[in-house]
This record gives structure tokens, sequence and C-alpha cells, in this order.
């Protein structure tokens, strides 16, 4: 990667000065792609669309890295009744505050990607999911979108072709599980957020049961990229497995915390140390989450060399998530962290499953038990025991999202727990 | 009670505005009951009932959505609600240390309301702030970053005289010059 990234020029989110108004997007090479779609639809059938971004391997950047393309391959043929997109900026992930970049100083892009995905999965309703909390960011997007529809690239007949596609926004309500795909179906339908069983899948059974894809923002941003530029182009960002821009949320005790664009792949101790201006009052570097509440944290000492792509965080025993990197300094009371974090699992568990209702509760209860002081050393057994017992077991993933945060920081500071409970002694009768 | 709240033909207008947006009127729940949280102050059981009235779904429906979703306000609150972060990067950069303060100048803690119903102040879960904690939301709009004892300070001052917070944009560090 060496010292590449210092005239990286962003991509998704550049530096140009009211890019949110729809007159300098377009000056900026904005619309080109679906213009471009639009005037040859020859070349650019829906399933060419499909083909190229696929082939771009466009790694989903809502937390579970799936290939955009062919998530949409997945959508059945058309049968003349509603198909839907359903685009996902509940951003609720804590640590994660990077879609709102998108909404404030690139609307336009997002939009853009998503009448292209419409267009390739022929689709003629998007809804764009927010969370709630973001008000002032919806009214942001809202903007953008009456101007896009002003300006004939959504409603009907865009472009004066035969496609048309409407964009609806829809605000959250405070509830972070809304942002598990089903979950947010099921918020659009108005309804409580409990998330469905899979299968059926939301490309066979989705909103309203008809067929449904849904995407992140950032990973719909990146659309236009490829259509403009072609797959080829979009596959040498990055790693060829993991590619393209990525917006890093860094937060946490470093200097210059604040969201950064680079390609896939950066070096986790550059963006720490260069990017972000190194771990502040000149402290040691602890431990990182590197994408969000749920992956496992990573010891200091286990982040040489690691990069921020999904093979390179497996190796090191975490996940890419969604790049919402918190560093944490060698102050850090790990015990109180992963605390709050089963607290806020705890708080946003939908109650459905028991092992997921239960679970949260328990490791909440037992660490809150053991930061107080009042621990003993088979509660570290009981947390890992209760951590088993939720892992897979579930409608949803945020069971599994709660669980690896406890189980790799007690396997990670086990010396920083045990430090905190004391020794059960067993009387021997 | 509940013929306190109704709503009238232009917010008829809107909702129906609203209903047109979805292939069936249930869906139009939440946008509803922000509507009409926006108009009472809250969605209190008489709201619910309103809602549920107007848009033909059972009242049982409408009580549980607002009781799933965090920002609907199933009891009126103070004029100004302050949610201050707690969790992850606020936890770690002083979340707690500004919510202690607040809760020891307002006089009341987390989950409370001042006696004079100016301020209700909550502990609350990671707003999607994390760069530029810690900081905190005015009654479910804008958010006041960054925050210290004096900018809470001002902006009680200011929320009390009833002037409310400006939208505050967090840059790209990329896009300053001169970095
Ligand atoms: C508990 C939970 C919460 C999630 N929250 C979000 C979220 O806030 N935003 C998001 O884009 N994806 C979130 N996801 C992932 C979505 O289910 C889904 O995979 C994603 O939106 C698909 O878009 P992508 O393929 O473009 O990443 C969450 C998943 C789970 C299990
Ligand atoms: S795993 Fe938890 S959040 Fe997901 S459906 Fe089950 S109870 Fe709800």
């Amino acid at each position: 990667m060496n010292n590449d990234w210092k005239s990286y020029q962003p991509l998704l989110v550049p530096a140009i000065p009211d890019l949110h108004d729809i007159s300098v997007y377009e000056k900026n090479n904005g619309y080109q792609a679906l213009k471009k779609i639009l005037s040859d639809a020859k070349t650019w059938n829906p399933a060419n669309v499909i083909n190229e971004v696929k082939t771009a391997n466009i790694r989903g950047r809502g937390g579970a890295g799936f290939n955009a393309g062919l998530k949409w391959s997945f959508m059945p043929e058309p049968d003349g009744k509603p198909r839907y997109l359903a685009c996902n900026g509940d951003e609720s992930e804590p640590g994660t505050f990077k879609d709102r970049k998108i909404f404030e100083f690139n609307p336009h892009q997002f939009i853009e990607g998503a009448i292209i995905a419409a267009y390739a999965m022929q689709i003629e309703v998007i809804y764009v999911y927010i969370r709630g909390e973001y008000r002032p960011f919806v009214q942001k997007l809202q903007r953008a979108i009456d101007q896009a529809y002003e300006k004939g690239y959504l409603g009907k007949n865009i472009l004066k072709s035969k496609f048309s596609v409407e964009m609806y926004t829809h605000m959250g309500a405070g509830a972070y599980i809304c942002g598990e795909e089903s979950s947010l179906m099921e918020s659009l339908e108005g309804k409580r957020g409990y998330p469905r069983v899979k299968p059926p899948f939301p490309a066979q059974r989705g909103l309203w049961g008809r067929p449904t894809t849904i995407n992140n923002i950032e990973t719909l941003a990146n659309v236009p990229l490829v259509m403009n530029h072609g797959a080829d182009w979009y596959l040498a960002i990055g790693p060829s497995t993991h590619p393209g821009p990525v917006l890093y949320g860094i937060s946490g005790h470093v200097n210059r915390p604040g969201v950064y664009e680079y390609p896939a792949g950066m070096n986790i101790m550059t963006l720490i140390n260069e990017v972000a201006g190194g771990v502040r009052g000149g402290k040691k570097l602890k431990a990182l989450i590197p994408g969000g509440s749920s992956t496992p944290p990573l010891r200091a000492d286990m982040l040489e060399g690691v990069t921020m792509d999904s093979d390179s965080l497996r190796q090191a025993g975490s996940m890419m998530g969604t790049a919402g990197m918190v560093v944490l300094d060698e102050d850090t009371d790990m015990v109180e962290l992963i605390w709050r974090i089963s607290y806020f699992y705890d708080h946003e568990s939908c109650g459905q499953c028991t092992p997921c209702r239960d679970g949260t509760g328990w490791l909440e209860k037992t660490l809150r038990k053991i930061k107080d002081g009042n621990g003993e050393m088979r509660d570290l057994d009981l947390l890992l025991a209760i951590c088993y017992r939720m892992e897979g077991r579930t409608i949803c993933a945020l069971a599994d999202a709660a669980a690896w945060p406890v189980r790799y920081s007690i396997d990670r500071f086990r010396d920083e727990f045990e430090k905190k409970c004391k020794k059960t002694v067993y009387a021997v009768a | 009670m509940a013929d306190t709240y109704t709503f009238d033909a232009k917010d008829l207008a809107e909702i129906k505005k609203i209903t047109d947006k979805y292939p069936e009127k249930q869906a139009a729940v939440l946008p509803v009951l922000w509507y009409a949280q926006d108009k009472f102050g809250h969605t209190d059981s008489s709201v619910q009932q309103l809602v549920a009235g107007t848009l033909g779904v059972p009242e049982a429906h409408i009580r549980g959505v607002v009781s799933f979703y965090t920002q609907y306000y199933e009891n009126p609150m103070g004029r100004n609600v302050l949610d201050v972060c707690t969790c992850l990067s606020c936890q770690v950069c002083g979340g707690y240390d500004m919510l202690h303060y607040i809760e020891e100048k307002l006089g009341i803690k987390a989950g409370e309301t001042t006696p004079d119903g100016e301020f209700s102040l909550q502990s609350v879960e990671c707003l999607g702030a994390c760069g530029y904690a810690p900081m905190l939301q005015v009654t479910n709009d804008k958010f006041v970053n960054h925050l210290t004892r004096e900018k809470v300070d001002k902006l009680i001052d200011d929320l009390r005289a009833g002037k409310q917070p400006e939208f505050e944009s967090n840059p790209m560090p990329q896009h300053e010059k001169g970095s």
C-alpha cells in the first residue's frame, strides 16, 4: 500500500464545495453514468449493468460485505407487479457515522447509484430508510431528491426514456435493530421492527411480500463510479478481493477523529497514526475496534501489518464491519467498555428470541457485577457459556453481534477481567 | 380528553401526501406518528387514538409501535429534551462526565424532567456522531457536538431563552485546507 494514499483524491465524497447542489454535481460529471446507461440501453440492458457491478465486486458497506451485483442478480424475473429497493441509512452500529457524510456532502451520487440499481433490477419504487435521529440529514437528502425530480432524474420517463422510478424517504424513530434488513422492512411497513425468519429471503419475499433488495447508502454511492469508469478501473482501487473507496469513521482516542475516505485495504497503523494524527495526549495504543461495536476488539500488538479489508481483518481475528474504527488508549478500562457495549445490545434486542432476549440481559448483568467489583472468577466462564448459547441460535445476527465483543475481549484482555474478579473458593465439604 | 387532539384539514392533506407514498395505509404509521408528535409534542394514548382513527389501524397496533421506538414520547416531556450519548466513543471521550454535569446543573437525574417543565434529560445509545464526542441531541433534532462544560452552559442558557441550536456541519478533515 506504501504511500499512495497521500495523493488519493476522494471519490465518494470529493472535496468540491456545494457538491450537494444538483447543478454543482452535474458540472462534476454527475448523472453521467445514468445518462450513459439510458442513452445506450442496448449495450446497457439491465443484465449487463448487473454484470458490470458484479464484476466490480462492490462489497456491501453495511457490515456483511456481500457483493452488491451478486445480490442484485438474486432478484427474480419481473412479473408486472411491484418490486422494491430499500436503501439502508439506519447507521446505528456504535462507532459508525459515515453515511451521514453522503447525505450532507454528496447525496446525488447516492441517488444516482440507487436509480441505476433500480434500473438494473427493474424496480419502480425506492425507499430510503434513515434513522430518526438523523432528522437534519433526512431533510438534506429530501432537498436533493426534490432537485432530482425537478431535473427529471426521478419520476416518470426519466430523461425521456421508458424507465420510471419514484424515491421516498422513510424516517425511523429510534431502534438499532431496524438496520437489520428484515427488521427494516417491517419498520417500513409501519410495524415494530421484528426481524423476519429467513428464508424466504428479501429477493423472494420482501416489502409487502414482493421481491426487494436492501443495500447500504455507501454501497449504492459506489455504483456511479463503476458505471462511469468500468469494473476494471474500480477493481484496481485497493485489494481486488475487497476493492474500492471506503469511508473510514475514526473515533475515540485520536488527535484528529472524523470520517476519511481512502481505498479499501489501508494499513491500520497508518490510519491511526498518520491519517488521524495518532493517539491523543501522547498515550500508547491499547486496542482497536475495527468496524463498529460488534466487531471483536484487537489488541495493539495484534495490529502489525493488518489492513482494512475483510481478508486481512479475518486473519487478524476480527471483521471489517462498517469500517467504524474506535481507537482506545492505554487508560481504557476494557471491562467498563465491554459492559457498555453489552448494555447497548441488551437495550436494542427486539426480544423475539429467548437466547438473545435473555442472553443480552445476562451478559449485561454479569459484566455490571464484574465492573462494580463484585465479580467472581467463575463469572468469566458464565459469560462464555452465555455467549455460546446465543451464537447462531437466533432469528437475526444481533445475538452474535452482542456475544462476539464479550467472547473475544475475555480472551484478549483476560488479566483485566480477572483483576476485577475475586477468587472463588469452593470449600471441600 | 381524546377530543382535545384533532387533525385539521391542512393536517389531513399532509397525511394524505404521506399515505400516498405507500401501497397500504399501515406503512404510514411511523411518519404519521412523527407528524403528530411534531404538532402535539408527544404521542400519548389520546394521540395514539387519533392516529389509529385517522389511518384506520387498530389502536393496539399504534401503541405497540410507539412503545417499540425510543423517539416517540409516550408521555409529555419537558419543552427541551436533552439526549446525551454515553455509548462507546462517547463513553470513552467523556460522555458520562457531560451527563453528570448536566444532571448537577439541572438538579435532576437522567430520565427526569425539571419541575418547571423546561428540560428533560436522557442518557441514550449511539447517535452516529462518534468522531465528535461527547455530544447530545436536542429534542430529536439538532446535534450539539464536542461538548464542554462551557458549551453546555451556553446551550442551556440559549434553550431557556427559546433559542434552538444551529445545525453543526462536521466536514471531512481531508476537505479542510492545509491537511
Ligand atoms: C443487528 C443488525 C444491524 C444492522 N444495522 C445496519 C445499519 O445500520 N446499516 C446498514 O446498512 N446495514 C445494517 N445491517 C446489515 C443489513 O442487514 C444488510 O446486510 C445491509 O444493509 C445490506 O446492504 P449492503 O449489502 O449494501 O451492505 C445490520 C445487520 C444487523 C444484523
Ligand atoms: S436475535 Fe435478538 S434482535 Fe434478532 S430477532 Fe432475535 S431477539 Fe430480535
